[in-house]
């Protein structure tokens, strides 16, 4: 019998099991959120499709209601977050499906930390690939939808507090559609309704501030939501995933 | 020290019920034909399926835990079917996940890169490598997870002689270090040490009375 041990193994007691590692919980959700940044800079370009998404969902807008620019102004919250709306759920549909097919999912479940905590290192890296582009990119079309630039800053502001949001809450969706094939438009069906209350703060942040209405309040309220589920949506989706996994 | 694994499993329409104790130190080489349940009760030891009932406990090394406790995930180290290889990646790059998970140094993946004999290949990417290559690639992991249960699903599969024999080389250092390991092969492993588990299709006939007419786990409320 081959009586080595394992390079770079630590020694260990000519009867005891080696012991386990246990690396440092940042150091693991670190290495989980890199390696799907890294996977979405070699796919496609990384968040560069949605990007491009957001924006042309957002130019097609004055092309269809004409370029006045009272009316442009007008409904600019609402035109740049439904385009974030749709742009954040259209990279959804692979959070966790490409890792359910390929088995890294089961080894992330073996992982030694809780996978709610793999969701989240998930959902930030889904936010750093989708939402925080969005949020750089949704005042410029602001400016292009003739808002004056007293509102720019609400709608910068309102997105930077809403688009963790869509990550998290589509973070649930995702999972609950992981294991189905064509599981695209089924997530956007479970998803879109949830989105609504981020849409209508988000909007309203931006509308208030067009009005010189306080804008303070619905902004708070659409960082309340992404914080609620910030809070939540890490256990329904590992709830899922291990639904999905069995 | 002993380590002991009991696995009851009954009622289940797959296999069982089910009984085995496996010592330190001990390979345990389940054989039985196609479809007799042998993925399923590694899946089930790893903790990724559900056991209709019955129990798995680890007693003994450092922490002595049960199926189903928190503790169980980090005592057991499971290769299946799928090898878990983003091809997008480079080889050495899709061992940084598993690095950052299990805390290994660099040279330790270094080590490891070179005993699977792929540090020649270490920035190839994944989608380049041809399935043994990548099948090598998974199996690297057992070695940085350092977990004291190794469940091993057809780990030879696409695997050249050689590496076979160092996969078997591997399951007996770990063994010799008293690890356990549970495996499944179609092909002799050349483990003769090894004890046996058969599981058959045939020997358990699906009994009707705890056929269950639905497996939806929000209807059974135990989800």
């Amino acid at each position: 019998m081959v009586t080595g041990k394992e390079p770079g193994s630590e020694p260990s007691s000519e009867s005891g099991l080696q012991a386990p590692r246990q690396p440092g919980t940042v150091a693991a959700l670190r290495a989980i959120a890199a390696r799907d940044l890294a996977l979405a800079l070699k796919l496609g370009g990384g968040g560069a499709v949605g990007l491009a998404f957001f924006v042309l969902a957002v130019v097609l807008i004055p092309l269809g209601v004409g370029r006045e620019p009272a009316t442009l102004a007008r409904i600019a919250g609402g035109v740049v977050w439904v385009a974030a709306l749709l742009a954040a759920l259209l990279s959804l549909d692979r959070l966790f499906q490409a890792d359910h097919e390929d088995g890294t999912l089961e080894q992330l479940m073996l992982a030694p930390l809780p996978l709610e905590q793999v969701v989240l290192a998930k959902a930030v890296a889904h936010w750093l690939v989708t939402g925080a582009p969005m949020v750089l990119a949704g005042p410029l079309l602001g400016l292009m939808l003739q808002l004056p630039v007293g509102a720019l800053s609400a709608l910068g502001l309102a997105l930077l507090a809403g688009t963790p949001a869509l990550s998290l809450v589509g973070a649930i969706g995702a999972a609950l559609t992981a294991g189905i094939r064509r599981g695209g438009l089924l997530l956007s069906v479970l998803v879109l309704p949830l989105y609504i209350p981020t849409l209508v703060f988000g909007a309203r942040t931006v509308e208030n501030a067009l009005l010189d209405l306080p804008w303070a309040p619905p902004l708070a309220l659409t960082a309340g939501l992404s914080l609620f589920a910030a809070a939540l949506a890490p256990f329904a989706a590992a709830t899922a995933l291990r639904i999905t996994a069995r | 020290m002993v380590e002991d694994l009991v696995c009851r499993r009954g009622g289940r329409a797959v296999f069982g019920p089910l009984s085995f104790r496996l010592a330190g130190g001990r390979a345990l080489w389940v054989r039985g034909p196609n479809g007799a349940g042998k993925s399923s009760l590694l899946r089930l030891l790893a903790g990724l399926g559900r056991a209709e009932s019955g129990a798995v406990r680890l007693d003994g090394g450092a922490r002595p835990t049960r199926l189903g406790e928190t503790g169980w995930q980090e005592q057991v180290a499971f290769a299946g079917h799928l090898d878990a290889v983003k091809p997008a990646l480079g080889v050495a790059e899709n061992l940084a996940l598993w690095q950052g998970l299990s805390g290994a140094s660099d040279g330790e993946v270094a080590a490891v890169l070179e005993r699977f004999g792929l540090a020649r290949i270490a920035r190839r990417p994944a989608a380049e490598c041809s399935a043994g290559q990548r099948r090598r690639l998974s199996l690297a992991r057992l070695l940085l997870a350092h977990r004291p249960v190794w469940l091993l699903d057809e780990p030879t599969v696409s695997l050249d002689q050689d590496a076979t024999a160092l996969m078997a080389d591997l399951v007996r250092e770990h063994c010799a270090a008293g690890g356990l390991a549970v495996l499944t092969s179609h092909t002799d492993l050349g483990l003769p040490e090894a004890e046996t588990l058969a599981l058959s299709a045939a020997a358990t006939p699906e009994p009707a009375t705890t056929a269950r007419p639905s497996a939806d786990p929000f209807l059974e409320g135990r989800w």
